[in-house]
């Protein structure tokens, strides 16, 4: 308990003593930290958890999700939409490793998390008792901490130092394994909020020189460029981001994850970045004469080839995370900071210009991809559905003011491609981790963190099938969500590879798919199957207008390809629009 | 800074590094630790940790081979780990360096003659115990010495041979605690002031 004391110097909510067991310790530290959703699923290791949870429902909304890996995603995606922390419950052994892929994926695209799993008593640990297994050890490398509660006594300390660290600095999840006598144990209750942790630092201070540094740069340069990640929607730094390249006329584009940072019309924004972004802004990253990286970690989808990625130009990288500086991508002056911070010392420093010709480049490039691609993909012929035309109109069906939320392959590439965003946080994908069956559970969890918000869940036959017992979840609460299938019969994405790069051979790619509608039916969903692609307008209506959760089923076109495309291994420069 | 361009594929110049890390003492931060070596598929070529003349901070030393350019990667990701305090690389000149090797050697090669007594004492190898049946020969030193003591003693017979992980000093004057009040002062808990110094 050492170590507690020193974190905890100089907290201000000390509350009044008073003798409760651990398990309602861990309900009312929740609530000590704003907790009023909590997603799971229980289990005889974390029963005395939910039973004092079924004390407090007038204060906590419990969702009980189909499988803790739908309650993780769930989780995530409630924090995207809500800036609070998701936080999921699960049982011991199974409960806990069926949690690990949700908590993987969100470590990877840095969303807080706090997992609170069931653990044996005690005394059985290590003894491979009924349902027990080394959460702690499976989930250290995908956990921003985590930490074994053996005694009530902690609880208090565990939750608050786990909050603290799941929302500060680069965001991530934390994992908090709970015996169960630590569970049962009473104890004099008292809630300290963590502030400070001697060795955690968060927010790095900023070299002025740095800023200064990077203003030079981007003054005398012809052809600036900036790249908007995930950091910048992290730390709120949207209005900063626009506010630099409006200043100093410097085009932007965006990752998978900083998608919606800038809305999709601004004039200097240039689309969406890597191997099946826009063409002009892979392309033109290798012509650019200064390179300014926002939050964001030069992920291989976003480089290609490493060896010949923006080689020409003299590169900006604002991080907070340290350990991201200099990983991938050989920076001259790096900016360890938090992305807001950093460019509000940065505007002022930079002198208004504009770059006129340059952002021309990037639009002569765009009427290229509007051309050969864009076009055919948003309004094509026949009557036969294609999926960036159902992206196409749900953008202009909903105004661009929908949450929408992904699962991962095709049309995964094709909602950021074609649906236009007007407000931040409001693509939830699985980035980093690439999660099949991620879409249902997370936009469920989006749904219930943004009640007044259309969320729209765009998923493929494949995914869909990973976590389709989440419809029972979104029927028993009657969250009111939107569901797309983009059924084409086969693993979309893996099938394009197969076709580009492995001869055609389509090897265990097609699926012979349910009746989905009928599923949905069986869940008491609305729902209805486009196979035309003359209803298909009708039929996103007819969705958009019903008040509960709707289930459609659009039946696409079976071998289809998203293009653009930078072919593994290649430079972005060599992206293929064909 | 090494080209971190010519880290992949073809390999760059590797050599040994000493990595030095201070932690808050607490259970798990071995794996917490390895796990950024074992990710990368990086041998720990020795490790060694133990407290530090700071109470509840403990020191990892731990040797790798491998490149510059890697091994300021690992340090970077083993940095950002929650309750670890400070990571530092560093080359070989850079360090005081130590390892102690014991050798378990039959009592009786003492008996024929005085030549293994002459080898001790060559080495500034000493005698850790006298036992009936064997004796414990004790030797501190970098591996190359301690392994050629091994190589001399083989032909006497050698019972059993241990090797300890590196403990390393390095070449900079700063205490320990006040490199933990140097971070304290060069970092921001919160966001709550404007974040420059």
């Amino acid at each position: 308990m050492e170590q507690m004391k020193t974190s905890q110097q100089s907290s201000p909510t000390t509350k009044k003593k008073m003798k409760i067991a651990g398990s309602e310790a861990v309900i009312l530290s929740l609530l000590e930290e704003g907790v009023d959703t909590i997603f799971g699923y229980p289990g005889g290791a974390i029963m005395p958890i939910y039973d004092s949870l079924y004390h407090y429902l007038d204060k906590i909304t419990h969702i009980l999700t189909r499988h803790e890996q739908g309650a993780a995603h769930a989780a995530q995606a409630y924090s995207q939409v809500s800036d609070k922390v998701g936080v999921c419950f699960a049982t011991s052994g199974p409960g806990a490793t069926n949690l690990i892929t949700g908590i993987a994926n969100a470590y990877m695209d840095s969303i807080p998390m706090v997992c609170i799993t069931g653990q044996v008593p005690a005394h059985l640990l290590g003894t491979d008792a009924f349902q027990e297994s080394d959460v702690l050890g499976i989930s250290m490398p995908v956990t921003k901490w985590n930490f074994q509660v053996t005694s009530a006594e902690e609880i208090p300390w565990a939750i608050a130092r786990a909050f603290y660290i799941a929302k500060t600095g680069r965001p991530g999840p934390v994992l908090l394994d709970i015996t169960k006598n630590a569970q049962f144990e009473e104890f004099d209750f008292e809630y300290k909020k963590c502030e400070k942790i001697r060795s955690y630092h968060p927010y790095p201070n900023i070299e002025i020189k740095d800023i200064d540094d990077a203003a030079e740069l981007i003054n005398k340069a012809k052809k600036p460029y900036m790249l908007v990640g995930h950091g910048v929607l992290i730390s709120g730094a949207e209005k900063e981001v626009m506010a630099l390249s409006e200043k100093a006329g410097i085009p932007m584009a965006s990752t998978l994850l900083g998608i919606s940072a800038v809305p999709s019309d601004h004039p200097n924004y240039m689309g969406f970045l890597g191997m099946h972004g826009n063409y002009a802004p892979n392309v033109l990253t290798n012509e650019c004469d200064v390179l300014i990286a926002i939050g964001m970690r030069f992920d291989d989808r976003v480089t290609g080839d490493t060896k010949r990625y923006a080689r020409q130009a003299k590169v900006i990288h604002i991080e907070i995370d340290a350990s991201e500086i200099d990983k991938i991508i050989k920076t001259e002056v790096a900016i360890n900071a938090d992305a807001k911070q950093a460019l509000e010392l940065l505007i002022p420093r930079v002198k208004k210009t504009e770059h006129k010709e340059w952002i021309d480049e990037f639009r002569k490039l765009d009427e290229i991809e509007y051309e050969k691609v864009i076009k055919h993909d948003t309004y094509p012929d026949g009557d036969k559905n294609k999926m960036g035309e159902v992206v196409r109109l749900i953008s202009e069906m909903t105004d661009g003011e929908a949450v929408m939320v992904t699962d991962v392959g095709q049309h995964q590439m094709i909602v950021p491609r074609y649906y236009k965003f007007k407000n931040p946080n409001r693509l939830i994908t699985s980035g980093g981790l690439g999660t099949m069956g991620f879409g249902m559970p997370a936009a469920m969890g989006a749904q219930v963190g943004a009640p007044d918000k259309q969320v729209i869940s765009i998923a493929g036959d494949g995914g869909t099938q990973m976590t389709i017992q989440e419809l029972g979840t979104i029927s028993q609460y009657k969250i009111p969500l939107k569901m797309v299938v983009l059924n084409n019969s086969f693993l979309g994405m893996v099938r394009q590879w197969q076709e580009l790069f492995f001869d055609s051979r389509y090897s265990f790619t097609e699926m012979t798919n349910p009746d989905f509608v009928k599923i949905a039916e069986g869940y008491g969903i609305a729902n209805s199957r486009v196979v035309k692609r003359s209803e298909l307008k009708d039929a996103l209506k007819t969705m958009l207008d019903h008040e509960g959760p709707y289930f459609l089923e659009v039946v696409v076109e079976k071998e289809e390809n998203v293009f653009p495309m930078v072919p593994s291994g290649e430079s972005v420069a060599n992206i293929r629009l064909e | 800074m090494t080209d971190i361009y010519q880290d992949t594929p073809a390999k760059p110049a590797e050599r040994q590094f000493t990595v030095s890390i201070l932690t808050e003492d607490k259970p798990g931060m071995l794996n917490t630790v390895t796990l950024v070596f074992t990710r990368r598929k990086l041998n720990i070529d020795m490790i060694n940790v133990s407290s530090t003349e700071v109470t509840g901070v403990s020191r990892f030393t731990i040797v790798a081979t491998t490149s510059r350019g890697q091994v300021e990667k690992v340090v970077r990701q083993i940095r950002k780990h929650i309750d670890v305090l400070g990571a530092f690389v560093y080359e070989e000149n850079e360090i005081h360096y130590q390892e102690i090797a014991l050798y378990k050697v039959p009592t009786k090669i003492f008996l024929d003659g005085v030549e293994v007594e002459k080898i001790i004492r060559s080495n500034n190898a000493r005698i850790l115990v006298i036992e009936k049946d064997y004796i414990v020969i004790e030797k501190t030193g970098h591996k190359d010495e301690t392994s050629a003591l091994f190589k001399t003693l083989q032909k006497y017979g050698v019972l059993e041979f241990v090797r300890s992980g590196r403990v390393a000093i390095s070449k900079s004057k700063r205490k320990t605690e006040t490199f933990l009040e140097e971070l304290e002062k060069s970092t921001t808990h919160s966001l709550n002031n404007n974040g420059t110094k």
